[in-house]
């Protein structure tokens, strides 16, 4: 690609993130997106790239406990920021009730949209905003699944959503 | 990416300063169209004005019941407002109609507005285009054209514009707050954005140094006869191939005043106030709305591959009148066609 006449390298800039819970300073150049700094520098790479412009889903993250699209947002942007990635939801030993939702409902096949499916229910769930499966099918459209789970990302949806009014219940009873 | 020096001015004088010193920077809000563009480098900028410091993320009532709505707010804040989705639930929809949540819980009221056109060639840096490479040529004038304006457009360009928000915006005669170097004013929303004529690298009637600081818009009004009808390639999370903002007043069945703005058509949100005004006084029926329809879509020309928005845009107007008249605005996670809607 012609890069067209030179540029003087971008200096980097001071960013704190606390990133699932940990407090990081970081260096970094402008042009690096929350993407490529959670799966570059960070290591954490249950975050995944689909189409790197908005489009899948697949790199959906919490910031400050909202979902975004992680790809479309200069990390030095987000300075003070607090970002939940799948690897802060839940652990193997103790896994996020969306985590374990998918595996009993089986809603996914290769697993590669999973992590942003599952970053984008609790967005979802946190929001508030869905009532009915159509909803919830309608607000989970931002994430795309090649392998067509669909039918059963909404079921392990749907039973968390009913859990949580379940719960929600019961303490506005006690 | 092309290298870029990264300022994050804390406020808006600092902003227009930062901006008007320095023409080739641009502006960062939610970022979810320049990051995109400046990753196909089709936006080169010389150096990115993260904006996300400025006080502009609220949203006031004033007191003639109208809403400020401030340029850093974000699409889903602004969706879900309990205020707006009450007294202007077209912009509501329109909203809701558009992108993902996840985009719309980054993308913001300013940045919408000065959102760049989808047209595929204009992505292509490859490709001519007068829009990003003014006197490259137009490949989209006799190239694949499907999604392409069949209303206002020139021989230098036959882009559209490709928000949902803004056609609601264009219906409800907003007002955009802009300051720049010389201060404030206010652009109505209708003169906004341009028609591309001979400049189609310009989307808007911006001026250099200038910044959206917020958009003003009635509340109350048409709350009860609205619809934000949107026809596209799959169910959701794609943009308008054609789409209707629609809001009338009635007076039982005889309407006051109508306002229809379409969507996906056209380089601007695309109205006819002279054929919307003809509407007072008649009655609110499927015939009238057909008559209304023709009228509005009477230049239309298609490019070939588009031939198609052009039957598509007169049965969606006549639909989202029906649906306003009605008082049932269609709704943004139904998607069916409901009893009695058929065509
Ligand atoms: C996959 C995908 C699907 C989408 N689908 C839809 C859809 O269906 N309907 C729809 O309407 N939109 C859709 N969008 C577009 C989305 O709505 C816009 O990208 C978003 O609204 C832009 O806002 P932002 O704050 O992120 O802007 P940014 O990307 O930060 O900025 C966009 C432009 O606006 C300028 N700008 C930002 N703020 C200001 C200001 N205050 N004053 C002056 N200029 C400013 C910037 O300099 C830049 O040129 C989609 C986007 C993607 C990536
Ligand atoms: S339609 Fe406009 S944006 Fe598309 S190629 Fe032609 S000049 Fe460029
Ligand atoms: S990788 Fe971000 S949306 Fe596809
Ligand atoms: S499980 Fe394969 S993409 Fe969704």
């Amino acid at each position: 690609m012609d890069l067209g006449p030179a540029r003087a390298p971008s200096p980097t800039i001071p960013v704190t993130l606390t990133v699932n819970g940990r407090r990081q300073q970081l260096e970094l150049a402008p042009f690096v997106t929350l993407l490529d700094l959670l799966r570059g520098d960070l290591a954490l790479t249950g975050t995944k790239k689909g189409c790197d412009h908005g489009q899948c889903g697949a790199c959906t993250v919490l910031v400050n406990g909202v979902r975004i699209n992680s790809c479309l947002k200069f990390a030095v942007s987000l300075d003070g920021a607090e970002i939940t990635t799948i690897e802060g939801l839940g652990t193997p030993d103790n896994l996020h009730p969306l985590q374990k939702a998918f595996v009993e409902h089986d809603a996914y096949q290769c697993g590669y949209c999973t992590p942003g499916q599952i970053c984008s229910a609790a967005g979802l769930l946190s929001e508030g905003h869905a009532h009915s499966r159509e909803e919830i099918r309608e607000l989970m459209s931002g994430n795309l699944c090649r392998c067509g789970a669909y039918t059963n990302i909404a079921d392990a949806i749907e039973e968390v959503m009913a859990a949580d009014s379940e719960t929600t219940v019961r303490e506005a009873a006690e | 990416m092309r290298q870029f020096s990264y300022l994050r001015p804390t406020g808006i004088s600092d902003a227009v300063a930062a901006l008007a010193a320095e023409p080739t920077a641009q502006l960062l809000a939610g970022g979810t169209n320049l990051v995109d563009l400046m990753k196909y480098d089709v936006a080169q900028p010389s150096a990115v004005i993260d904006i996300n410091g400025l006080p502009l993320k609220e949203i006031e009532t004033l007191e003639d019941g109208a809403y400020r709505i401030g340029a850093l707010t974000t699409n889903s804040q602004v969706a879900y407002d309990a205020g707006i989705a009450r007294d202007v639930p077209l912009l509501s929809s329109a909203i809701l109609a558009g992108a993902s949540p996840q985009l719309r819980n980054a993308a913001t009221s300013g940045g919408n507005l000065s959102q760049r056109t989808r047209c595929y060639y204009f992505y292509d840096p490859s490709t001519p285009c007068n829009k990003r490479e003014p006197g490259s040529g137009c490949s989209a004038i006799g190239g694949v054209n499907r999604i392409h304006a069949i209303l206002g457009a020139s021989d230098a360009c036959i882009a559209t514009h490709p928000s949902d928000m803004c056609v609601a915006l264009a219906a409800l005669n907003a007002t955009v707050e802009v300051t720049g170097p010389t201060g404030a004013r206010t652009i109505p929303f209708l003169d906004f954005h341009r028609l591309p004529g001979d400049h189609p690298e310009r989307d808007n009637t911006l001026q250099t140094g200038e910044i959206v600081t917020g958009i003003r818009v009635e509340g109350g009004r048409f709350a009860a006869h609205h619809s934000y009808l949107k026809l596209r390639d799959r169910l959701s999370y794609a943009f308008a191939l054609v789409s209707v903002a629609a809001a009338l007043d009635l007076d039982g069945d005889t309407i006051l005043d109508a306002r229809v703005a379409l969507g996906g058509v056209a380089h601007k949100p695309w109205r006819d106030p002279l054929a919307e005004a003809e509407l007072s006084g008649q009655p609110a029926t499927r015939d009238t709305f057909e008559a209304f329809a023709s009228r509005l879509l009477s230049g239309a020309k298609g490019q070939g591959h588009n031939d198609f928005k052009i039957p598509m845009a007169k049965k969606a107007i006549v639909r989202a009148l029906m649906q306003a008249a009605s008082g049932r605005p269609q709704v943004q996670s139904e998607k069916r066609v409901r009893e009695g809607e058929s065509l």
